[in-house]
């Protein structure tokens, strides 16, 4: 622990400040305690000046301007971002809404389709059902008028076999002919009856 | 402390040593220890607000981060305290919260030269924040500036003496903000200092030597809090700067 504390290696150095550390240091052996020796200030001031002034400008020019407007962007982004999502969701909201009124305007027009068929249907076979009435009533008609016709053919007939059998059973019990008049006034009467 | 007696030099860490030895019209602007530690600071504070957000991502890098969390940090306080018309002090602020942080925060790795251990540094702060609180409160409010020493509803007797308090106060501010800083990081490198020679003497005091992790432990814990105290101490500096600038800004108590 020689000398370090450079006092003493300056001696041209001429400010009268310097004198009196010189004298300082000298009276006591290893310095002054470092934070008050003097002799430093000097060139810890300077320093101090250039190093600060150069953080300074560093700072206020370069530095902080830059981070605030990260910190912008990142704000407009996030609030950029949330009103995009906004406006999405009240898209797909939309698109949510039109797809539901797609759906019920389809259901509505195919109750609407099944109902017409339901109706169209049920009329033909109505119109086939008519028809077909017509037709069996009409059939039935013919044929009663045929049994009808055949009946009265078949009465008539039924009166002529009458009239013979009644005459031959006449003749048969009497032994002689029988007098168809009567007969047939008979049978009318039996007929009628 | 090789060749000599392991004798307890915890003053021996504050001297500035010349590294480049510079005169410029007899003054003497070495570029010293000191200095080399100012750069220090510069580039890693530079390296942290300029190169760290060099890349402007949205989604911020840890560096950025970083960078990001002391820029808010230090607008919130000021935002705080002087309120929005303060901001046009907070690149000051910012930079001579940095600069003192860093400083702090360099100065507890081993070896390294504590700027703000200096009197001279920590009163140069002091000085140009109450130069600029003066400097600023009259050019803004003029002569309403004043004042700040006079504060209202005071009863007209005692307004001297309240005044002359307050002209005190306002004049032992310099003192007071510059010997905080300087005196904590003095004291604490001293105890670390301190406690680190006990470990060395104790290993060359034979039987007691069993007893040399007690102070390492001390270290460790006096480690922890410096850092504290390195971070609170250039918080402290920040905030009564803003404090004294809103002094600056609105005079009238």
């Amino acid at each position: 622990m020689a000398d370090n504390h450079g006092a003493a290696p300056d001696p041209h150095a001429s400010a009268a400040m310097h004198a009196t550390t010189q004298a300082h240091g000298g009276a006591e052996h290893g310095g002054a305690f470092p934070p008050f020796d003097s002799t430093h200030y000097s060139s810890q001031l300077i320093w101090l000046v250039i190093t600060f002034g150069l953080l300074y400008w560093l700072m206020s020019k370069v530095a902080l301007p830059r981070v605030a407007r990260i910190l912008d962007d990142r704000q407009s982004k996030i609030s950029g971002d949330l009103e995009a999502a906004k406006k999405a969701q009240a898209d797909a909201e939309a698109a949510q809404a039109a797809h539901e009124k797609t759906l019920a305007d389809a259901r509505v027009k195919a109750q609407a389709l099944g109902q017409e068929a339901h109706a169209q249907a049920a009329a033909e076979m109505d119109a086939k059902r008519k028809t077909l009435e017509a037709d069996l009533a009409a059939k039935l008609a013919a044929a009663d008028a045929q049994i009808a016709a055949t009946k009265a053919k078949a009465m008539a007939n039924v009166e002529g076999i009458a009239r013979d059998t009644a005459a031959a059973i006449v003749q048969q019990i009497t032994g002689k002919p029988a007098d168809p008049q009567k007969i047939a006034t008979a049978l009318s009467s039996i007929v009628k009856g | 402390m090789a060749a000599e007696a392991p004798a307890i030099d915890p003053i021996h860490q504050f001297n500035i040593e010349r590294i480049l030895p510079l005169h410029i019209g007899g003054i003497d602007a070495s570029y010293t220890n000191a200095s080399l530690f100012m750069t220090i600071i510069l580039l890693a504070v530079t390296a942290l607000m300029v190169l760290g957000t060099s890349g402007h991502h949205i989604v911020p890098t840890r560096v950025q981060a970083a960078a990001e969390m002391a820029y808010e940090f230090v607008a919130s306080t000021v935002r705080d305290t002087v309120g929005q018309e303060g901001m046009r002090f907070f690149p000051f602020v910012f930079s001579l919260f940095m600069f003192v942080l860093f400083s702090n925060l360099i100065g507890l790795i081993p070896g390294a030269y504590t700027v703000t251990s200096q009197i001279v540094v920590t009163f140069a702060f002091a000085a140009l924040v109450i130069g600029l609180v003066i400097a600023y409160g009259f050019y803004k409010n003029g002569l309403h500036f004043l004042h700040l020493f006079v504060p209202s509803g005071v009863p007209k007797l005692l307004l001297p003496f309240i005044m002359l308090i307050e002209v005190i106060s306002f004049i032992s501010r310099p003192i007071s903000l510059s010997v905080r800083l300087f005196a904590n990081m003095l004291a604490g490198h001293i105890t670390l200092k301190v406690f680190g020679a006990f470990v060395g003497m104790l290993l060359g005091a034979g039987a007691f030597a069993w007893l040399s992790p007690l102070p390492l432990l001390g270290i460790v814990a006096l480690s922890a809090l410096e850092l504290l105290v390195a971070f609170l101490q250039a918080y402290v500096f920040a905030i009564l700067t803003c404090v004294y600038l809103n002094d600056a800004l609105h005079p009238g108590h």
